[in-house]
């Protein structure tokens, strides 16, 4: 497996969906290569980075509409 | 997936058979019991855990704030009335976002704009961009075909407070703001909301071959940009 093939393939492996095979091929790429491992590393970094995007919470006025209309559609 | 879907909420019908659904079928039952019966408390719990999600997702669509804000309210009240016919074969979560696909849907074309839906066709949007730019590797006539010729740093090196300060969120976001529809939907809904793959493919009414391509991509856009902004301000 080139490093070039590889940087294809590191999504499929986070999701686990390589095969056994290209599984073990991935593996051992990786054993012999800093670049793939900084790659892969830097891959992970990026998940769990844009995982720190979240939310705040509802501002009240939208809740406060929300619940009116729930107040009303139970009363029908 | 039709290409000209019915505007109206029984779409949701559609999904029902495959929903995976992440809440346990007991806690979904006792949550669409007390909705019924009008417990605030269980809708207010529901809000807090959907509403700023849907607004983010209807304003990749609409753009328009006030709108986005209009849509997801809508997109309330439709689930309000479809509660009562609501079977409970899909979890609760895809039957609101399914509303809200819809209410979105119906919103863009009553506006006369063309519909960016990734479930409608135009699955693969944007450019097919390389993961890794491919200058950045040996050519295949090299002694290490297609091996790094540039490798890609080690971020570890980095202080942990450069990899994950306001600024360097601040890249991320606006590279997935940056990217094509169909890719921002899914980084959106699977890195920062944290859904499975099942999840997002039943709701966007996506192949599972598709919401894998769209993430990589997503995904490798965004370190992209993440390690240009390293490299920058490194060498700054």
């Amino acid at each position: 497996m080139s490093c070039r093939e590889l940087v294809n393939l590191v999504n499929e492996y986070l999701e686990g969906g390589l095969e056994s095979d290209d599984r073990a091929r991935f593996e051992a790429h990786l054993e012999e290569c800093e670049g793939c491992v900084n790659y892969l590393n830097q891959m992970r970094a990026t998940i769990n980075l844009v995982g720190r995007l979240t939310e705040e919470s509802v501002p009240v006025p939208a809740i406060d509409k929300l619940m009116t209309a729930f107040r009303n559609w139970k009363a029908t | 997936m039709r290409t000209h879907p019915k505007p109206d909420i029984s779409d949701v019908s559609e999904v029902a058979e495959i929903d995976g659904g992440s809440t346990p079928p007991r806690a979904e039952e006792e949550l669409l019991e007390a909705l019924r019966r009008g417990d605030e408390a269980s809708f207010a719990a529901l809000i807090q855990m959907h509403h700023t999600m849907l607004l983010r997702i209807a304003r990749m669509y609409l753009r328009d704030q006030s709108v986005a804000e209009d849509v997801v309210q809508e997109t309330w009240l439709g689930f309000l009335e479809s509660l009562d016919r609501f079977e409970g074969r899909a979890s609760i979560k895809t039957w609101i976002y399914r509303i809200l696909v819809n209410t979105a849907k119906k919103r863009l074309r009553r506006d006369g704009r063309s519909i960016p839906f990734s479930s409608l066709g135009d699955r693969l949007d944007g450019p097919a961009e390389p993961s890794v730019d491919p200058d950045r590797f040996r050519g295949p006539e090299d002694k290490w075909p297609h091996h790094w010729l540039n490798a890609p740093a080690d971020w570890s090196g980095l202080p942990e407070n450069r990899l994950v300060s306001n600024e360097t969120v601040g890249v991320a976001e606006r590279a997935i703001d940056s990217l094509a529809p169909a890719q921002r939907e899914v980084i959106t809904l699977r890195d920062i909301e944290g859904w499975t793959s099942d999840e997002v493919c039943n709701v966007l009414g996506i192949t599972d071959t598709n919401q894998r391509v769209l993430l990589h991509r997503a995904r490798s856009k965004v370190r992209r940009e993440l390690e240009k902004y390293f490299d920058e301000t490194e060498s700054a």
